[in-house]
């Protein structure tokens, strides 16, 4: 089915950051620390400030007592807090760090004036890397659990493996970089930035800068993807929120790429030793895993550095009957840039980890690859599952999800072709990942998680307008998802209504309900949980009004059409735009008293879960072993996440997150070197997939509903990400194995592949 | 540096503007002409999202300078839709969910009718290595593959009957 948002953006119409400007408009530019670590002496702008076209140049004396830092917090014990400053203060602490911020009549005036701001840098040693930082002690984020007794099945277990993991840094790089606009009118500050998050940024906003959220607005517009990358708060937000203040004129900053690879949030890098316990008929009974992640120099807002190595821990065991298990996460501080959300985030590694490990058990008792997963699986009428790692798992069902992927892949044909290949010496390799997700979390889950920054719940309001019309405005929005299409045919189905009759609101608190936002894999679930619960309810009032003027009992009211008949009397009917105009202009004789003029819900959920979706992968890679170079050249889902709304849009963020994910495991790394600078620095050295590297996709769908999500919807947005890397690294190492290359690093290096051909 | 002046046209219609010599020619385009549809992804040439026709060729913006443009004549994402109907290209993106947030659609569109004015007729390969110059990280190039693979036979058409496709 079409989208509805196409139109306006297949035109040029899209109204994207960049694209709003407001009277009297200035630049902002920041100037960033070349040193990974630092002590500033002193800054120096009286000549940038004399350049032309500069209105201010602004250090962190001038926001002293104007701006707090983004200090996350996180309950319990383990945690070292940190507070990113909206500009450096004394000290920078990684390369990229904001240190002054130029405020001019141009972009390229204020460009300019960031060349002219001296600044007196006292370098310092810097920390680059988890052993490092391990041996300094700089650990911000360490918890440990245990379940059942670990010990005893690993010393009674005939089948051990003890490995370690590597994934290197990236980034999720959204095509529209990040950016943010700010005007202050001496009561309120109105706040356009490209996020994921309108509504926690307003509070955050609000608490940094000493205002009340009321005279915060916070308005989204069109994001130019987000991939979590825009899930976060950054100080670059606050700083241009408090420049808008002492500049007394509307300023903007629009993010170049280089300082998107250079100082945004970054992901993933992190290293897990994994030890396993499994019987000769390839079970695995017990895991052990340490993991420390490279969490650069601060926590991350509001998610914390716990983010990725908890949930890589915890979502080790996937969709296998581990029993007993036990972890120790850890985050450590470097002179890098912070590590935050990027599509997939804390499953990736756990994804990938488990999924080697599986193929290294098959390899070892000579089992297909297959066959140790069907061996492994947590059957379906098992489910709800408490999980090794204290998960409950809602549902799945992977024995037959896998079953379905081989089909689709036809499995024993491409290993007929792979013999084929191989006699022929070409390195054809074939790699299967499964995992389970959790999506659509609930407050209880962040609590849980100590994160109390979080809220974790979501909110949305539909109103029938007096001509009948629908509009609805919700604190999730989209970045690309189809949100404005989705949610028109939600609430189209259950108010009656044609598609075009729905319109999603901008994304603006003035207008929206609070919320969190949208971000892990959470707005299927809060379509549900919202907009699907307040349309009832407006549907309701329809009705009773309805059965009011036609005298009928309300449960007799059909709304279809555009009008309200009574069942089995489609002649008994008046229109639905009728009906709306009585509720804002009620008839003579007032409306039935339990009723009331108006037709507006506005609903809050809280999500009861996390709710876990599941998918199996089968990817068919070649490696050329001269250039060390794979090509992927097929690529096969099976996924499930419950009954689906839009399969157009769902299969979209299939193709879309596998892609992500093939990039992550074959092309990508922000490199450093040992001084904590960066060598990646543009997008000809870090590699983002092209149309030329990725294959044609082939997806299959699988519908385990839900028993605790209404409408049985589960969250599927991340999955691909998750998905792929898994998939590619088992693919990738089932080619070269006969050659003896261990694949146990992510991304997977040419260089890497290359020794398979100096081995002849 | 004094501003210079430059004429040049855009999607038919004869424009005019002074500038800094060092303007770029998608920051001219986006403030000078108001034309915000071409976007800026990346600034140093490999996204791919600020790609234009400069005199019937696909060109990055972002690495020309205004200046460069002058007596030129340049089609934008603006310039596509004829008579208020989406080109078949534009159809085709819809049909085939070949966009998702929007933000590289339109240098995605541009260089697909140049790819489609060199091939009229091209392999999925063809396609897949002249979208390679444009970046998307929303679709994977799925959809995107299938609507220019879709539009193509519907611009050969619309040639043949003399329609400006």
């Amino acid at each position: 089915m079409k989208r509805l948002e196409d139109p306006r953006l297949l035109r040029g119409r899209g109204r994207y950051l960049d694209d709003v400007v407001l009277p009297r408009l200035l630049a902002v530019a920041f100037v960033r620390s070349p040193h990974a670590h630092a002590g500033l002496a002193a800054i120096e702008a009286s000549a940038a400030r004399a350049m032309p076209g500069v209105a201010a140049v602004i250090t962190a004396a001038e926001l002293r007592g104007l701006v707090r830092p983004l200090a996350p917090r996180l309950a319990g014990p383990g945690f070292t807090p940190s507070a990113w400053p909206a500009l450096a203060e004394r000290a920078v602490q990684f390369c990229g760090e904001a240190v002054a911020a130029v405020v001019a009549d141009s972009p390229y005036a204020a460009a300019d004036a960031c060349e002219g701001v001296r600044v007196e840098y006292e370098p310092r040693p810097a920390v680059t890397d988890i052993d490092g930082a391990l041996a300094a002690e700089r650990v911000v984020f360490r918890r440990a659990y245990r379940h059942g007794d670990v010990d005893a099945v690993f010393a009674a277990a005939p089948i051990q493996l003890r490995e370690r993991f590597t994934h290197g840094r990236c980034v999720a790089a959204p095509l529209e970089p990040r950016g943010v606009l700010a005007d202050w009118d001496g009561e309120t500050l109105t706040v356009w930035s490209s996020t994921q998050i309108p509504s926690a940024l307003r509070s955050t906003l609000a608490a940094s800068l000493g205002l009340q959220e009321t005279h915060v607005r916070v308005i989204a517009p069109d994001v130019g993807g987000g991939f979590g990358l825009k899930t976060h708060v950054f100080p670059e937000e606050l700083a241009v929120a408090a420049l808008a203040r002492l500049v007394g004129r509307p300023v903007k900053w629009i993010e170049t790429r280089r300082e998107q690879l250079l100082a945004g949030a970054h992901a993933r890098e992190q290293r897990m030793d994994v030890e396993v316990a499994a019987d000769p008929s390839g079970l695995v009974r017990g895991l052990r895993a340490r993991v420390v992640a490279d969490a650069g120099a601060y926590h991350i807002y509001p998610l914390t550095a716990a983010l990725e190595p908890l949930g890589s821990a915890a979502i080790l065991p996937g969709p296998y009957r581990a029993e007993v298990y036990e972890y120790e996460a850890v985050a450590v501080r470097t002179n890098k840039p912070p590590l935050g959300a990027y599509r997939g985030v804390g499953m990736t590694m756990g994804a990938f980890v488990m999924e080697r490990v599986l193929d290294l058990l098959a390899e070892r008792l000579a089992l297909d690859p297959a066959e140790v997963r069907r061996r492994n699986f947590i059957p379906r009428e098992a489910y709800p599952f408490v999980s090794a790692s204290g998960l409950t798992y809602d549902s799945g069902d992977f024995p037959k999800a896998l079953e379905q992927a081989l089909a689709l892949a036809d499995y024993d044909a491409l290993r007929r072709e792979q013999a084929q290949a191989r006699a022929a010496g070409r390195l054809l390799g074939i790699g299967v990942a499964c995992y389970t997700e959790y999506t659509g979390m609930g407050s209880d889950v962040f609590r849980r998680r100590g994160m109390h920054d979080v809220r974790g719940v979501e909110s949305a309001t539909v109103t029938m307008e007096p001509d009948g019309g629908v509009r609805c405005a919700t604190s999730f929005p989209s970045q690309g998802q189809g949100h404005a299409t989705t949610i028109a045919q939600v609430i189209a189905d259950r108010l009656g209504v044609a598609l075009e009759r729905v319109r999603l609101a901008p994304a603006d608190t003035a207008v929206a309900p609070a919320g969190s936002g949208t971000f892990g894999s959470r707005g299927a679930v809060s379509i549900g949980g919202t907009v699907a619960v307040a349309a009832d309810q407006v549907r309701a009032r329809l009705q009773v009004l309805a059965g009011h003027l036609l005298e009928a009992g309300v449960e007799d009211v059909v709304l279809e059409g555009e009008r309200a008949y009574v069942r089995g009397l489609p002649d008994r009917a008046v229109a639905i735009a009728e009906l709306a105009r009585l509720a804002y202009s009620p008839p003579c004789g007032g409306l039935p008293a339990a009723l009331g003029p108006g037709l507006s819900a506005t609903v809050y959920f809280d999500p009861p879960g996390p709710t876990f979706s599941g998918a199996v992968h089968v990817a068919v890679v070649e490696v050329d072993p001269a250039t060390g170079r794979v090509r992927v050249a097929r690529y096969v889902v099976v996924e499930d996440c419950g009954p689906v709304v839009n399969p157009t849009i769902v299969e979209g963020q299939v193709h879309g997150a596998v892609a992500q994910g093939l990039g992550e495991a074959l092309q990508e790394t922000l490199a450093y070197d040992e001084d904590g600078q960066l060598l990646t620095g543009t997008l000809m050295d870090y590699a983002l997939p092209k149309a030329d590297d990725v294959p044609a996709f082939e997806i299959g769908h699988l519908e385990t509903p839900s028993p605790i999500m209404p409408g049985g919807v589960k969250g599927m947005g991340e999955g691909g990400t998750i998905g792929a890397p898994a998939a590619v690294a088992n693919a990738v190492a089932d080619a070269v194995r006969a050659h003896g290359v261990r694949i146990t690093a992510l991304p997977i290096r040419p260089e890497t592949l290359r020794a398979v051909s100096s081995q002849g | 540096m004094n501003d210079v002046a430059l004429r040049l046209t855009v999607n038919g219609q004869p424009r005019e503007g002074r500038c800094a010599p060092r303007k770029l020619l998608v920051d001219f385009l986006r403030e000078d002409l108001a034309l915000t549809g071409t976007h800026v992804g990346c600034e140093h040439g490999i996204c791919g999202a600020c790609t234009i026709l400069v005199n019937g060729e696909a060109a990055r913006s972002c690495l020309m300078l205004a200046v460069q443009a002058d007596g030129a004549e340049l089609v934008t994402i603006e310039g596509l839709m004829r008579d208020g109907v989406l080109h078949p290209l534009q159809e085709a993106f819809r049909e085939h969910h070949g966009l998702q947030c929007g933000f590289c659609t339109p240098g995605m569109l541009m260089t697909a009718l140049d790819l489609l004015h060199v091939k009229p007729e091209p392999t999925e390969a063809d396609v897949r290595e002249g979208l390679s110059a444009v970046l998307c990280r929303c679709t994977g190039y799925h959809g995107i593959l299938k609507a220019v693979q879709a539009a193509a036979p519907r611009m050969v058409t619309a040639a043949h009957q003399g329609r400006n496709a």
